[in-house]
C-alpha cells in the first residue's frame, strides 16, 4: 500500500491537488493519503475536513517524501530535492516548456506524470485536466470582465432609460471559449466567436453564441483535438474580423492557444485602439505570449484610451474551491486508471496510450514527448488512420482514369458480345444492360426506411421466374412437367407471398398527427383567438 | 411458336404485354423509393405481375391445348399456383414483423430452387436447336442453374442463421477464399465440357458444387452482417431469372431479373458503404477473417453502473430531449409497443423524443424502421444516422434498446479494434446514456464495447420489453 502526499502549493496559487471528497475516493483505491497542514486552507477547505476524509495532516517534509506525491504546479527545486527516488509525482508540468524540469525529476529518479499531458481522447476525458481548467477559466474570464466593465451584460428597458446589452467577442471557441460564451450568453450580452475550426459552429450556437465564419478556401481538420495553426488567407480574413468587431464590441476575451507554440497574435494595436473607452479585453493567453497587444501576463493594464485589458494567467485559481474538485477528481480517475487492482500500488503500463502519454519523466530518462495519438475517426475526406492500423490497408478510392478504363472495358466487352454472338443473344444482352442501368437509377434515391418494403417487392417480383415454369409445364416429357410445376409452386409462394406482406407492411407507415406538418401551429392560433 | 402470320397470335399479345408488365415492374420498384407513393409502388408491382402471368398462362394454354400432355400439364399449373399463392398469402398474414427477416431470406431461397428446376428442366427438354446456338443453350443451362443453386442454399443458410437455428458466427475453413475461388474455376471449366460433351452427370455435379458454394460464402459471413447478405441474396435471385430468361429466350424474364438484380446489388452496396466494408468481400464471403483477433477488446474492462427503472423513468420525465437508438435486441424482446407508447408518453409531457437509427441495425436493411412503423410511431420523429449524430450533444438521454455495435466508441476511437472506421451513433456525446441489455454479451461483431463503462453511460439489465415497461408504470 502506497502513501499519497498532497502538498501545498506556492502562493499565489490558490488550489490544492486534493479535495476532502478525492481523499476518499483515494482511500477506497487502497492508498493511505497524508495531507501538508494547511494544503486546503486557500481553497476553503480546512485540515479537519481533510482528517474527516480519512486524511493523516503532516508537515510539508513528510508529505513531500511520499511514494506519490499530489501537487497542481510543478514542483520547486527544493520539493525535487525532497523527493523521494522511486516516487511518483502527479502534477501539471507543462512538460513541452520545461525540459530542464523533466530533466531534474528524471535525474533525481522520479517518475512524473504530467496531468497536462493528459491525450484528447474520450476515454481520457475525465482525466482532462486542461479542459476542466479552461471551463473553469472561461467563466472566470467573464466574472473578470463583468467586474471592469461599467455597465449591465443584459439590455433593459428601464424607466430611468433603456440601456443596450453588452457584445461580446471570444476567439476561440474550444473549452474555455465555449464556457466564456456560455456564460456572458446567460448574463444577457450579445455573444459573438470565432474559431478556425467550423465544426464548432454548431457548438456556439448551441450555448448562446453567433459564430462568425472566416470564409476562406481552407477547411481545418483536427486530428489531435486541438486547434492548429493556420494558412496566411485565413489569418488576413481573420485579421479584417477581429479588426471590425474590435470596433464594435464591448468586451473581447481570447482563447486562443496552440499546443507547444505561442499563442497567436490576434488582437493589434490598432485593433485595441479602435475600441471605446471602458471597454475590456480578458486575454486567456496571456501566459502564453498573448492574443493581444499590450497584454501582460498576470497584470491588468489600462491603455491610452481607456481600455482594460486583463493578462490574468491564474483565471482557474482564482475559483479555488471548483477548481480544486475538478482537478482532484482528475487526478482520482488518472490514478483509478493506474491502480487496476486498487490495492495502493500505483502501475504504469505503457502500451496503454494514455499512461505512456502522461509519463513525461522516468528515473534516468525523460519519455517527453510520446508517440502521437490519433483521435478524432476523421471525416471521410482522408484515408482511415494511417500507420496505426497494420491490419487494414487504407483503401484507395478509384482514379478517374481506372474509372474510364474500367468503363471502356464493360462496353468493349458488351460490343464483343453482341459482334460476335448468334441471333438473340445480342438482343438479350441489350435487354440485359438496358435493365441493370434502369434499375440501378431506379432505385438511387431509395429512402433508408423503405429498404425492407422494397427488398420484400423485388423479391416479389422476382418470382417472374413463374413465367420460366409456365412455359415448360406443358412439355411432353413428364420429369420436366413435375419439376417445373414444383417450380410454379415455389414461384407462386413468393409472388403471392411477396407482395402481401409487402403491403402490410406499408400499411403501417403512417406519419404522426402531432407532426402533420407546419400546419398544425397556425391551426393552434387560430383556434386561440378569442371567439367572435 | 406457330401461326406467326396472324396479327394477333397469343404469342404477339404475350410479347406486348410483357412490355407492359416491365414498365410496370420499373413503375414498381420507382415507387417504392419514396414514402409518397410506396403504396402505388405495390400496386403497380401486382399489376405487371398479374399482366404478365395472365398473358404467360394464355400463350401456354393456346400451345398446348389438344396435345395429350395438355390436361396433366394445365392442372398441376393450376394447382400449383393456387397452392402456392395460398401459402404464400397464409406465410405473410401470420409472419411477426421480427421474422420479416427470415421470411424474406426464406422466399429468396424458392426463387433460387425454381431456378434451378427451370434450368434442369432446359437440359432435359429437347430443343431442336444445332450448333452454336446448341452450345450457347448448354452454357446457359449451366449459368441458371449455378446462379439459382447458390442462391438456394446461400437463402437458406441466411434463414437458418436469422432464426437461430444455426449458430451466427462466421464458419472458418481453413483457405475459404480458395475454396470460393476454386468452385468457380470448377464451374467455368466444367461449363465447357458440358458445352463440349453435355451429359447429365455433369449437370450434378455442377448443381451439387453450386449448392455447397452458395451455403459456404453465407456460412462464413458473420450474422452482424445479415443485412447485406439479405440484400445480396435478392440480387443474386435476381440475376437467376434473368439467366432463366437467357435459356428460355425471354425477355421479361431478363429485364425483371436484370432490375432485381441490379436494384439489389446497389441496395446491398449502399449497405456495405454505411459499414464501411469493402463491397467485394462481403459478396464474397470475405468479411469476418480479421474479427477474432479481439486484441483490443479486453483494454477497456471498467467499471459499470446500474440504474433502475424507477431512476430512469426520472432522468427521462426531467429530459428536455430524448433520442432512442434501437438494435436488433428491441426485435427479439418485441419491445417495439411499450417503445412507442414510452414515446407518445414522453411527448404528451413536451419532452422532445426522437429516434436514431443505424442504416445497419437489426438483421435486414430498414428493419427498425418497420418495427417502429408497426407500432405506429410516427416516420418523421424516426431520423437517419446522418440526421441525429450532430444532436447528441445537446441530447439529455438516450436510450440504447437492444443495439450494441451500431453504438460503439470503439469504431471512431480505437483505431485497432476490428470494427474501427465503421461510423456508428455517437451516442456517448449526450449528457446521459440508458442502455438496455440482457447481459454483458458483446454484439454481433463479438467486439467488446466501451461504452457500457462510461461515466455517462448507465445499464439497465434484463428483457428491454420488461424495463421498458417497468418505466412506463413509473412514468
Amino acid at each position: 500500500m502506497s502513501r499519497i502526499g498532497i502538498v501545498t502549493e506556492q502562493a499565489p496559487e490558490s488550489r490544492v491537488a486534493a479535495t476532502p471528497a478525492t481523499v476518499k475516493q483515494l482511500t477506497a483505491l487502497g492508498y493511505e493519503v497524508v495531507v501538508e497542514s494547511g494544503a486546503g486552507a486557500r481553497s476553503s477547505f480546512p485540515d479537519t475536513a481533510y482528517v474527516e476524509a480519512g486524511a493523516a495532516i503532516v508537515s510539508g517534509a513528510e508529505a513531500v517524501a511520499s511514494e506519490v506525491v499530489l501537487k497542481v504546479n510543478a514542483p520547486t527545486p527544493a520539493e525535487i530535492v525532497a523527493l523521494t527516488p522511486g516516487a511518483t509525482f502527479i502534477g501539471l508540468l507543462a512538460p513541452a516548456f520545461n525540459p530542464d524540469l523533466l530533466q531534474a525529476l528524471a535525474e533525481r529518479g522520479v517518475t512524473a506524470l504530467a496531468m497536462d499531458a493528459v491525450p484528447r481522447i474520450s476515454r481520457a476525458q475525465s482525466m482532462d485536466v486542461l479542459s476542466s481548467m479552461a471551463n473553469i477559466a472561461g467563466y472566470r474570464a467573464v466574472v473578470e470582465a463583468a467586474h471592469e466593465f461599467g455597465r449591465f451584460f443584459t439590455g433593459q428597458v428601464t424607466a430611468a432609460g433603456k440601456v443596450p446589452p453588452a457584445k461580446v467577442l471570444v476567439a476561440g471557441a474550444g473549452v474555455a471559449g465555449l464556457a466564456a460564451i456560455g456564460a456572458a450568453s446567460s448574463l444577457g450580452a450579445i455573444v459573438r466567436a470565432t474559431d478556425p475550426r467550423p465544426e464548432v459552429a454548431d457548438q456556439v450556437k448551441s450555448i448562446g453564441g453567433e459564430y462568425l465564419k472566416v470564409e476562406v478556401a481552407e477547411q481545418m481538420q483536427s486530428t489531435d483535438g486541438y486547434a492548429k495553426a493556420t494558412s496566411e488567407d485565413y489569418d488576413r480574413r481573420a485579421a479584417e474580423i477581429y479588426s471590425e468587431q474590435a470596433a464594435d464590441v464591448d468586451i473581447i476575451i481570447t482563447t486562443a492557444l496552440i499546443p507547444g507554440r505561442p499563442a497567436p497574435k490576434l488582437i493589434t494595436e490598432a485593433d485595441v485602439a479602435s475600441m471605446r473607452s471602458g471597454s475590456v479585453i480578458v486575454d486567456m493567453a496571456a501566459g502564453q505570449g498573448g492574443n493581444v497587444a499590450g497584454s501582460v501576463a498576470g497584470e491588468r493594464v489600462v491603455t491610452p484610451n481607456g481600455v482594460v485589458i486583463l493578462g490574468y494567467t491564474d483565471l482557474a485559481s482564482r475559483l479555488p474551491t471548483q477548481a480544486s474538485q475538478l482537478y482532484g477528481t482528475n487526478v482520482v480517475n488518472l490514478l483509478k486508471l493506474l491502480t487496476p487492482a486498487k490495492d495502493g500500488e500505483l502501475v504504469l503500463d505503457f502500451d496503454d496510450v494514455v499512461q505512456r502519454s502522461v509519463t513525461v519523466a522516468q528515473p534516468g530518462a525523460v519519455t517527453w514527448p510520446p508517440p502521437p495519438v490519433q483521435v478524432s475517426a476523421a471525416p471521410a475526406a482522408s484515408a482511415p488512420a494511417p500507420a496505426a492500423a497494420p491490419v487494414k490497408p487504407a483503401k484507395q478510392p478509384m482514379t478517374p482514369v481506372k474509372k474510364v478504363l474500367l468503363v471502356a472495358v464493360g462496353i468493349a466487352a458488351l460490343f464483343a458480345v453482341n459482334a460476335i454472338a448468334p441471333a438473340p443473344l445480342p438482343q438479350h444482352f441489350t435487354v440485359l444492360v438496358l435493365s441493370v442501368v434502369v434499375g440501378f437509377y431506379v432505385i438511387g434515391k431509395v429512402a433508408h426506411a423503405l429498404h425492407t418494403p422494397l427488398m420484400s417487392v423485388t423479391n416479389a417480383i422476382s418470382g417472374i421466374i413463374v413465367v420460366g415454369a409456365m412455359l415448360q409445364i406443358t412439355s411432353d416429357v413428364l420429369v420436366v412437367q413435375v419439376l417445373a410445376a414444383v417450380a410454379v409452386l415455389l414461384a407462386s409462394i413468393n409472388i403471392f407471398g411477396g407482395f402481401a406482406v409487402t403491403r402490410r407492411m406499408l400499411a403501417m407507415f403512417s406519419r404522426g398527427p402531432a407532426a402533420a406538418g407546419p400546419r398544425a401551429p397556425g391551426q393552434a392560433a387560430q383556434a386561440d383567438r378569442p371567439g367572435h | 411458336m406457330p401461326e406467326t402470320s396472324a396479327l394477333l397470335t397469343p404469342a404477339s399479345i404475350a410479347g406486348a404485354a410483357y412490355i407492359v408488365a416491365a414498365l410496370l415492374f420499373i413503375l414498381s420498384l420507382a415507387g417504392l423509393s419514396r414514402h409518397e407513393t410506396a403504396k402505388a409502388g405495390v400496386g403497380y408491382g401486382i399489376a405487371g405481375m398479374a399482366i404478365a402471368l395472365v398473358a404467360t398462362i394464355g400463350v401456354v394454354v393456346s400451345d398446348a391445348w389438344g396435345t395429350p400432355q395438355a390436361t396433366l400439364g394445365l392442372s398441376l399449373l393450376a394447382a400449383a399456383v393456387v397452392i402456392g399463392g395460398a401459402i404464400g398469402l397464409w406465410r405473410a398474414r401470420v409472419v411477426e414483423m421480427t421474422g420479416m427477416p427470415e421470411l424474406i431470406a426464406l422466399l429468396h431461397s424458392f426463387v433460387g430452387l425454381a431456378a434451378v428446376l427451370v434450368g434442369w428442366n432446359g437440359a432435359l427438354e429437347e430443343t431442336g436447336m444445332t450448333g452454336a446456338l446448341l452450345d450457347i443453350h448448354h452454357a446457359e443451362v449451366f449459368i441458371g442453374v449455378f446462379i439459382g443453386a447458390v442462391t438456394f442454399t446461400g437463402s437458406i443458410v441466411a434463414f437458418l442463421k436469422l432464426s437461430a437455428r444455426m449458430k451466427s458466427a462466421p464458419l472458418m475453413l481453413p483457405g475459404k477464399n480458395a475454396l470460393n475461388l476454386g468452385a468457380l474455376v470448377a464451374f467455368v471449366v466444367l461449363t465447357v465440357w458440358y458445352v463440349i460433351t453435355p451429359e447429365l452427370w455433369l449437370l450434378v455435379v455442377v448443381t451439387a458444387l453450386a449448392l455447397a458454394l452458395g451455403w459456404h460464402l453465407v456460412a462464413s459471413i458473420g450474422g452482424g452482417d445479415m443485412p447485406v447478405v439479405i440484400s445480396m441474396l435478392n440480387s443474386y435471385s435476381g440475376w437467376a431469372a434473368a439467366a432463366a430468361g437467357f435459356l428460355l429466350n425471354n425477355d421479361l424474364l431478363i429485364v425483371t431479373g436484370a432490375l432485381v438484380g441490379s436494384s439489389g446489388a446497389y441496395l446491398s452496396y449502399i449497405m456495405c458503404k454505411a459499414m464501411n466494408r469493402s463491397f467485394i468481400s462481403v459478396i464474397a464471403g470475405g468479411f469476418g477473417i480479421a474479427a477474432p483477433a479481439a486484441s483490443s477488446a479486453e483494454e477497456e474492462q471498467g467499471e459499470i453502473h446500474e440504474i433502475t427503472a424507477t431512476d430512469a423513468a426520472a432522468l427521462l420525465r426531467d429530459a428536455t430531449s430524448v433520442i432512442i437508438t434501437p438494435g436488433y435486441g428491441m426485435a427479439v424482446a418485441q419491445a417495439q409497443h411499450p417503445v412507442a407508447d414510452l414515446t407518445a408518453k414522453l411527448r404528451e409531457r413536451g419532452v422532445d423524443v426522437r429516434f436514431g437509427i443505424h442504416p445497419v441495425a437489426g438483421r435486414l436493411p430498414g428493419h427498425m424502421n418497420v418495427l417502429l412503423a408497426e407500432a405506429k410511431v410516427p416516420y418523421d420523429v424516426v431520423e437517419e444516422m446522418d440526421e441525429i449524430n450532430d444532436d447528441f450533444a445537446d441530447t439529455t438521454v438516450v436510450l440504447v434498446i437492444g443495439a450494441n455495435d451500431t453504438v460503439n466508441p470503439a469504431a471512431a476511437e480505437d483505431p485497432g479494434s476490428p470494427i474501427a472506421g465503421m461510423p456508428v451513433l455517437r451516442v456517448w456525446e449526450a449528457s446521459n446514456v440508458i442502455v438496455f441489455k440482457r447481459s454483458m454479451a458483446a454484439g454481433y461483431a463479438g467486439v467488446a464495447n466501451p461504452l457500457f463503462t462510461r461515466d455517462n453511460t448507465q445499464m439497465l439489465f434484463g428483457d428491454a420489453k420488461d424495463r421498458v415497461e417497468d418505466i412506463l408504470r413509473a412514468l
